[in-house]
């Protein structure tokens, strides 16, 4: 069952992530220039949007908190997102959409999947000598800004209802993305 | 509706509540979507191939295997279960994403040129339309890309949207620091066009 869950959701992701634009590098070094917002109001918009309806849905008991999965926070989350932005500016892929346009018939995207699985193996080969050093500081373990309900998840405004914090946040983003402009003015015509 | 399916680009509040529907959908059927994660299951696939020894049956260890290799052996094995076991969920997934990427190219109208699908047009505005210089800096930007997701614990999918929606302080951290490399690099490495 989760296998054909697999099929149908990696397919529909993929489907939707090439149909945004996101699989195009032309878009995504465009985004990152800050010339064509047309993707960062989709991205703010998704996220506003999938973190309201989350929050709305374990708040009313349809959805269990076991189904999350928070990642820990270390310094190597900020650095290793750093080095990231880098591969990301330069090539214009990140993983998940570098997959999907080698999919979509792009050569450059599959070189650049071969350059990732070498960088991920050479992580693979580091992490022995990297694990005890700074890379690995603790910066608040697996914290969440609205409680989630899950206890393994500490949150940082317990106080508060967490419908209240994340539904908050989920709207400020929805409103950034929709007063965003979608592209900066008189860039980009020649382009096309 | 059959002209949203063929259209080669949604608008910015369709991508947007897409993108929202299939996250959310993800975390409420089996859990949030990650992908770089799977660069590592496959690299040990592949290294499986040439060593008896990379990942082996031990009945002590919580997943069942554990590796020499102190990444493959982490959390119990787990990454090392999934090398041996690729039909499981997450590997699955981002194979079906390549999947879903192919279908959607073809269910397009209109063509793109074969330079452009090499060569994007900010590329080959600065520096020219020869494939081998886009491929060694592409090249080095998905060694990069990968190296910097598996160090952070996480790529775009994984730490940014997944992370964000739940709140996670991990999350913001994250796309604090991609975001505050990544866009003065993209202003500095292709400026010029307009």
């Amino acid at each position: 069952m989760n296998i054909v869950l697999a099929i149908v959701l990696g397919l529909l992701f993929g489907f939707i992530l090439q149909k945004i634009g996101a699989a195009n590098p032309q878009k995504i070094i465009d985004m990152l220039r800050l010339k064509d917002f047309h993707l960062m109001k989709a991205i703010l918009f998704g996220i506003g949007l999938s973190s309201l309806l989350l929050f709305v849905l374990i708040n009313i008991g349809i959805i269990d908190s076991s189904h999350l999965s928070v990642k820990a926070s270390y310094t190597g989350v900020i650095i290793g997102g750093a080095i990231l932005g880098l591969g990301w500016a330069i090539a214009g892929f990140c993983p998940g959409t570098g997959v999907v346009a080698a999919g979509a018939g792009r050569k450059d995207a599959l070189v650049f999947i071969l350059g990732g699985l070498l960088g991920a193996f050479v992580f693979t080969l580091l992490y022995a000598s990297l694990k005890a050093t700074f890379l690995f500081a603790d910066l608040g373990g697996k914290a969440t800004i609205a409680a989630t309900g899950n206890e393994k998840f500490a949150a940082l405004i317990p106080s508060m209802p967490a419908i209240a914090i994340a539904g908050g946040i989920a709207i400020v983003l929805m409103i950034i993305a929709w007063i965003l402009p979608e592209k900066q003015k008189n860039q980009h015509i020649a382009a096309k | 509706m059959k002209n949203f399916i063929y259209q080669s680009q949604w608008g910015w509040l369709s991508s947007g509540v897409f993108l929202g529907i299939i996250f959310l959908l993800t975390v409420v059927l089996v859990k949030p979507i990650g992908v770089s994660t799977q660069f590592v299951i496959l690299d040990g696939i592949i290294w499986n191939l040439f060593s008896d020894q990379i990942v082996v049956e031990d009945n002590n260890a919580k997943s069942g295997y554990s590796s020499p290799n102190a990444y493959l052996n982490k959390s119990g094995g787990k990454y090392a279960k999934n090398i041996v076991n690729p039909l499981n969920y997450s590997f699955i997934f981002v194979i079906a994403m390549i999947a879903g990427g192919f279908i959607a190219r073809r269910l397009h109208t209109g063509n793109e040129s074969k330079d452009k699908l090499i060569v994007p047009i900010v590329w080959s505005d600065r520096y020219g339309h020869s494939p081998g210089k886009r491929y060694l800096v592409v090249f080095v930007g998905g060694f990069l890309a990968l190296f910097g997701a598996r160090l952070a614990g996480g790529c775009t999918s994984g730490h940014m949207m997944s992370g964000m929606m739940q709140t996670s302080l991990s999350g913001y951290l994250f796309a604090m620091g991609a975001f505050a490399v990544a866009v003065p690099v993209a202003i500095l490495m292709y400026k010029g066009e307009e």
